[in-house]
């Protein structure tokens, strides 16, 4: 076991270098840069511009600002945001509550509901219920979440004034209720989408499972339906399941782009949104590398966990 | 909404409100300046009230007003800090942290242009309550052209020598050679204050950045990153106001949702990127909200890069210019809001030329003009003279919808003419970066202020000198060059006096018209909206954001 987990922190360690190097390069290699921005501001030079792309730094040749990102960061050092001047690992912290709020409470409530409904499907196969849950799911998949986001404001918040057009909380309030109330909107449009895909990994896992020999002979041997259900076949669907809750976490942390966007939900999908467009390299390069730090960490969790479940997959 | 959010702002504040009273009363520091005020019958409160919520498209993270910083940054230095001088909207300076604009009558600057005397308030308090003194000006001009420090703009404050603080209230220095639009420069660099970044190691890290401290009507509050920050209520503030307690500019990085929360009611000013054109029609049915369309100084051009051998022809030039359907484009795309222009300056400027050429949308006279200089139609029916096609690229930011109609429409136009133009849109990283300062496009579609403050020199645009791509150091992209324009140039840089100088730009103004290094389209026109309820907002041309003087916003009661 403790040779397995070496060798896998091994492995990730050659990978999240490579995934660095792959990063700062098509960063930096793309023209253009932080200073952009400037360009069109009245009386500014290009006198001005070099003297600061020299204060920055940014006109050392790359392999050298590569190794001076990756000794500092070695050193614990993740850099300074271009943009607020702040550290880098603060600015992310800063996001990844907003974050976790909202793709936590979605992600629970879209696993919750998902494995409900794929299973409620898979063991009526082609039942109403199933029919309806397919297309809604096909449905929900197959409109932009931002599109959704809007209808839903025209709604509930132009409309009938119900929930708030956005935004985390209410400035000048933040009380948990407050929370809550904001929390609605973004959660189930997010939701909406989550609990498509889980229904659907779900339905397929629970009707791969339903059909086996064991599933037979547990009835046979004179189980419940219920128990039957719920032990062996549940169980075993469940399998697959928690490699994809697994590989979740990444997205979890990593945020929700568009929704972020449409319900100004200050998060990391907006952080990262803005960190590009600013050309905000170090906070870039900082998401990078906690996201291929997470993509690591969820599978190798994600396998442990399988490894746990089930005994037929022990590692080696 | 906003109503039961101002009486809860409001019980909340009794109490300080009565302490402020007294404390307000015995400093007789609160004058509200009603005489300039619109007569609507509404007056200030006499205490800051209430709160405002001002909603941003880009999110303000630089709050040292000394750095590198965009127009939303800008937003919340007015509010935080002052300038010696402000500069009003119809561009006249008005006296800031100084008490008296310096000019060559009042004996501010000498009649050479070379001495500078500045006389400064004694009453001003730094948020944290120590006093504001010239060595503080001092300070702040010494950072600016610091190596070390990584300021934004240092133009005219290179020229600046041997400042001399003779006492607290008066500072005086030497300039290495006379530049009439210092004044301007003056009026948009905010005072920092010395005793907390002098004493911090290191000006460019410093706790200050992110937790300023200004002479401003407004304190810094908090900030949440990724969602707004939050001002509190200088009540000690030595100018007009503050009237609001509590001054709000939130994040809302999408221009769609940012309208949508102004409907809402969670925003009460709608600030930049401000309301989209298509959006105004609607906008102006809205119940409680004021909206207005608002002259900016940005205008929108097709600038050439005049070493382009297709551009080194003057007919081509005015070809292009002639195949150009301004008004179609301004009606069809931006719903009749932004005015022809043919020149760089905005027509509110005392500096603006009335008296140029107008342009008209003439296809035979383009293909005429083109006839007359050589240019025939060859293979495909594009035009070319000495082996050079009539053909280019035209770039702009991908993804701006309006300026990618313009251009097929312009494309369009052309193709009729003869000229064959094509499009290659980028992102805005990359079409601002080298791409844009090192000339490497052919043409591009562009709004840019050209001035800087009110100032109408455009050295650094137009002047050979100023060109990035040829070694220069200025921002001179298109390459233009024209050694009378130069010498205008270098003229009107040193020239105090006001006729003289509208003489001088005017002259430069027609120059430009008939080299056309660059197309003019149209000076742009934003729309605006705030809650009614809100008084005191008041556009201002010469500023980059509108949030320009927020101690004078407040709440009708």
């Amino acid at each position: 076991m403790a040779g397995y987990l070496l060798n896998r922190l091994w492995q990730s360690v050659v990978l999240l270098v490579i995934v660095s190097i792959i990063g700062f390069a098509v960063l930096n290699l793309t023209p253009g840069g932080p200073l952009s921005q400037f360009a069109l501001t009245p009386g500014m030079t290009q006198e001005a511009m070099d003297r600061i792309a020299e204060q920055m730094g940014l006109n050392r040749p790359l392999p050298v600002q590569y190794l001076d990102w990756g000794w500092r960061l070695l050193q614990g050092d993740w850099g300074t945001s271009y943009r607020d001047g702040q550290p880098v690992l603060d600015v992310i912290g800063r996001h990844i509550t907003a974050t976790l709020l909202l793709m936590g409470t979605s992600t629970a409530f879209s696993i919750a509901i998902g494995t409900w409904i794929g299973i409620h499907g898979a063991t009526r196969p082609y039942s109403i219920f199933d029919y309806t849950v397919t297309i809604g799911a096909m449905v929900a998949l197959s409109i932009p979440t931002f599109w959704f986001g809007l209808v839903g404001i025209y709604i509930f918040t132009l409309e009938l004034g119900w929930l708030p057009a956005g935004n985390m909380y209410t400035i000048g309030d933040g009380s948990v209720l407050d929370y809550l109330h904001h929390l609605i909107m973004p959660s189930l449009v997010l939701s909406l989408v989550n609990v498509a895909v889980w229904s659907r990994y779900m339905r397929t896992a629970t009707l791969d499972v339903i059909n086996q020999e064991f599933v037979k002979t547990a009835r046979a041997k004179g189980l419940t339906e219920r128990r039957v259900l719920m032990k062996h076949v549940v169980g075993n669907a469940m399998v697959p399941m928690i490699t994809l809750a697994g590989m979740q976490l990444p997205s979890i942390l990593g945020g929700a782009l568009v929704t972020e966007t449409v319900f100004t939900w200050p998060g990391m999908g907006r952080l990262f949104l803005d960190s590009l467009g600013y050309s905000d390299y170090p906070v870039v390069m900082g998401l990078l590398m906690v996201s291929a730090i997470l993509v690591l960490l969820g599978s190798l969790i994600a396998d442990l966990l399988v490894a746990l479940v089930d005994p037929r997959i022990r590692v080696s | 909404m906003r109503m039961t959010d101002q009486k809860a702002k409001f019980a909340a504040t009794r109490r300080q409100a009565l302490k402020m009273l007294g404390i307000t009363t015995a400093a007789g520091v609160f004058m509200p300046n009603l005489l300039g005020r619109p007569a609507f019958g509404a007056t200030p409160p006499e205490t800051p009230t209430g709160r405002i919520v001002v909603g941003f498209s880009q999110e303000p993270t630089v709050f040292n007003p000394l750095m590198p910083r965009i127009e939303v940054d800008d937003g919340v230095h007015f509010s935080l800090f002052d300038t010696l001088f402000r500069i009003a909207p119809d561009g006249s300076f008005t006296p800031g942290l100084a008490t008296e604009v310096p000019s060559i009558e009042n004996g501010g600057i000498s009649e050479d242009g070379l001495e500078w005397r500045v006389k400064l308030r004694d009453d001003v308090k730094w948020h944290d309550g120590e006093a504001f003194t010239a060595e503080d000006v001092k300070y702040t001009l010494e950072l600016i052209v610091n190596p070390n420090f990584r300021s934004w703009r240092t133009t005219g404050h290179t020229l600046v020598r041997d400042i001399t603080v003779v006492s607290p209230t008066e500072i005086t220095w030497k300039m290495e050679s006379a530049f009439a639009p210092y004044l301007s420069f003056l009026a948009d660099t905010f005072i920092v204050p010395e005793h907390i970044l002098g004493a911090a190691e290191d000006p460019n890290t410093a706790p200050f950045n992110n937790a300023p401290v200004g002479t401003g009507p407004f304190k810094w509050g908090s900030r949440t990153a990724g969602d707004h920050v939050e001002l509190i209520a200088n009540t000690e503030y030595f100018g007009e106001g503050p009237y609001v307690e509590r001054l709000i500019y939130k994040y809302i990085p999408d221009l769609t949702v940012l309208y949508t929360q102004f409907k809402s009611g969670d925003i009460d000013i709608i600030g930049s990127q401000y309301i989209t054109p298509d959006n105004y029609e609607e906008a102006k049915t809205l119940p409680g909200k004021v909206i207005t369309t608002v002259s900016t100084a940005t205008v929108e051009s097709i600038y050439l890069n005049m070493e382009r051998p297709q551009f080194k022809d003057l007919a081509v030039r005015q070809a292009i210019y002639a195949a150009i359907d301004k008004q179609t484009i301004i009606d069809a795309l931006y719903y009749g809001l932004p005015t022809p222009t043919e020149t760089y300056m905005p027509q509110e400027s005392a500096y603006f030329n009335p008296e140029l050429p107008k342009q008209s949308y003439d296809v035979e006279k383009a293909k005429q003009l083109l006839d007359e200089a050589g240019w025939v139609a060859g293979a495909g029916g594009i035009r070319e003279k000495d082996g050079v096609r009539l053909s280019f690229t035209n770039s702009t930011t991908s993804g701006n919808h309006l300026r990618e109609q313009a251009q097929q429409f312009i494309q369009q136009s052309l193709a009729e003419v003869g000229i064959e133009m094509k499009i290659s849109n980028l992102p805005p990283a990359v079409m601002w970066g080298e791409f844009w300062t090192q000339s490497q496009f052919d043409t591009a579609m562009v709004g840019v202020i050209f001035m800087i403050g009110a100032d109408p020199d455009v050295t650094y645009r137009f002047h050979s000198e100023a060109i990035p791509a040829q070694g220069g150091r200025g921002a001179n992209t298109g390459q233009y060059q024209n050694p009378e324009v130069d010498a205008l140039l270098e003229e009107g840089g040193k020239t105090f006096d006001q006729e003289k100088r509208k003489a001088i730009y005017r002259e430069v103004q027609a120059k430009i018209r008939a080299d056309l290094p660059f197309l003019p389209l149209f000076q742009n026109m934003t729309v605006r909206g705030r809650d009614a309820g809100i008084e005191g907002v008041e556009p201002n041309i010469n500023t980059r954001i509108d949030t320009w003087n927020t101690g004078s916003y407040y709440w009708a009661s």
